[in-house]
């Protein structure tokens, strides 16, 4: 196994005396796309926002490529932009238009005005026509795919998405879920929550089941959804199902 | 016309109607009321004198020609000044604690005086203390005044609209890699502004009306003018007139004000 791209050692958090990550571990390798499913305040959210270092960690690291940036004080600027994030709420820019909104951190981080690298983005993920529109004049599913254009513009190594389909009408969510595939095409390595159960078994190389803070199993997609060894990992399937 | 429309449309009429009659039975109770009052003769000759409602009127436009330039210069440094101390109090830094601390003073001392008071003190005061032309001047020290308690109105309005970007907005900002400076200043900023121009109408409105407070330190703006002319005539109509030129201003400017809000809110819900 190549070196991981990420990786976190016993990564704990805690809101208020509520622990809500319990001593998580975990590796990802460079091209790999991990689904983490569990039930809604298993910790996945939280779990996402301490790897780019949104959320600080109280206790363990969070290595990217060798490098801890879970050490407080670590100057996390540069890092962000090696790991894009994109959110269940699309958080667009409602002040700028949907090119506005990508072109911002390439100009003001990078240096760079990127207008052919951004305009191909828009064009491959079907929305050249859209770019001059404001977040208030696309569809949902629009907005989402303006929103991982965005991430996708500062050029990371990795992506993490976090229910990034949930607040979507359904008839929407196939065409950002289309946008994850190509990603994934692409070799982009990728950790993606979601409650897309079959997607993730479509395209995941790994699954993890989170449950109340820790990874309560794991495994290739076939083996979580066909032959669940925990009876948790087995009631929350059935709860899903349903 | 669907029957519901047809209801609505009846029940709108029947509205009007009401409040039609109604305002004319008070209009006319004023008009023939107040005339039997036993002052209303003496009131009428020195405070709605046509005549003389007439000839002041050109000269009081001209003074307050002198308000609006007062206003005109005072509102880029109110903004500028506000936004400074807006930030100021806003900032994380350990190292600019100072800061933070002078922006909460600033607010609490200046939002806390009357500006009536702030234009006698600054306006006589400094100039008191004997300084050489063009320094001693009523129009650098009354501006200065209202800059102050202007200011920290309007930083209190701009920190509110910065605080009212939701958070989402900031993390989104910061993932990118963006720093904290240009996240205010190209994500939080342009959204909070824009999120409180209604109340900065209606700061702008009650500024357009304390300028007048500089009559009171030497400006011959125009209530001052209303002020020589009442000396003059022996007649109270210069004051009747300045209230309309002020009116003129102030009444559009509010609804406008208004207009905007109710726009924001219905974009909001
Ligand atoms: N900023 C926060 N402050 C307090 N509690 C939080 C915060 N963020 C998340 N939590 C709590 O942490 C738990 C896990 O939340 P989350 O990571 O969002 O779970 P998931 O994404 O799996 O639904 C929940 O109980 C939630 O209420
Ligand atoms: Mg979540």
């Amino acid at each position: 196994m190549p070196d991981p791209r990420l990786s976190l050692r016993g990564v704990t958090k805690s809101f208020d005396d509520v622990q809500v990550l319990r001593g998580i571990d975990m590796d990802i390798a460079p091209g790999e796309m991990v689904c983490l499913i569990g039930a809604s305040g298993s910790g996945k959210s939280t779990l996402l926002r301490c790897m780019n270092g949104l959320e600080p960690v109280d206790d363990g690291e969070v290595l990217l490529d060798g490098v801890d940036i879970a050490e407080p004080g670590f100057d996390l600027g540069p890092i962000r932009q090696r790991i894009g994030i994109v959110f269940q709420s699309f958080n667009l820019f409602p002040h700028m238009t949907a090119y506005d909104n990508v072109a911002l951190a390439p100009r003001r981080v990078l240096g760079e005005e990127a207008r052919e690298r951004i305009e191909a983005l828009f064009a491959r993920f079907g929305l050249a026509d859209h770019m001059r529109k404001y977040p208030d004049q696309l569809s949902g599913g629009q907005q989402q795919r303006v929103a991982v254009i965005r991430a996708l513009a500062m050029r990371p190594q990795t992506m993490l998405l976090d229910e990034i389909t949930s607040a979507l009408d359904p008839e929407l969510v196939g065409e950002v879920l289309d946008v994850l595939r190509r990603l994934r095409d692409d070799g982009m390595t990728m950790v993606l929550a979601t409650h897309e159960m079959s997607f993730a078994r479509e395209v995941a190389d790994r699954v993890v089941f989170m449950d109340q803070g820790v990874v309560a199993e794991e495994g290739t997609p076939e083996r979580i959804f066909s032959d669940p060894q925990r009876a948790r990992t087995q009631q929350f399937l059935r709860s899903v199902a349903r | 016309m669907t029957r519901r429309a047809a209801y609505e449309a009846q029940q709108k009429r029947r509205a009007n109607m009401i409040a039609g009659v109604s305002t004319m039975i008070v209009l006319a109770l004023v008009i023939v009321l107040v005339p039997l009052a036993p002052g209303w003769e003496a009131v009428r000759a020195s405070f709605f004198n046509g005549e003389v409602f007439v000839r002041v009127f050109p000269d009081l436009l001209r003074a307050f020609m002198l308000d609006v330039a007062i206003f005109a210069w005072s509102v880029p440094m109110i903004f500028a000044l506000g936004l400074a101390i807006a930030l100021a109090r806003g900032n994380a830094n350990p190292a600019l604690f100072p800061l933070r601390i002078f922006g909460a003073v600033y607010v609490d001392l200046f939002r806390g005086i009357p500006v009536v008071l702030l234009v006698y003190l600054v306006g006589f005061g400094i100039p008191g203390l004997g300084l050489p032309r063009p320094w001693n001047s009523p129009y650098i020290w009354g501006t200065v005044a209202l800059v102050l308690t202007y200011s920290a109105y309007v930083a209190e309005v701009l920190r509110s609209g910065i605080e009212s970007i939701h958070a989402s907005q900031r993390n989104a900002a910061i993932c990118l890699g963006l720093s904290e400076r240009d996240t205010m200043r190209y994500v939080i900023l342009p959204q909070a502004i824009r999120r409180v121009v209604p109340a900065n109408m209606n700061m702008l409105v009650a500024l357009q009306k304390d300028v007048a407070l500089l009559s009171f330190i030497g400006p011959v703006e125009i209530l001052r003018q209303a002020g020589i002319f009442k000396s003059l005539l022996a007649n109270f109509t210069p004051y009747v007139a300045a209230a309309v030129i002020f009116l003129c201003v102030t009444v559009p400017a509010t609804r406008y004000a208004d207009y905007l809000l109710n726009k924001d809110r219905d974009a909001r819900s």
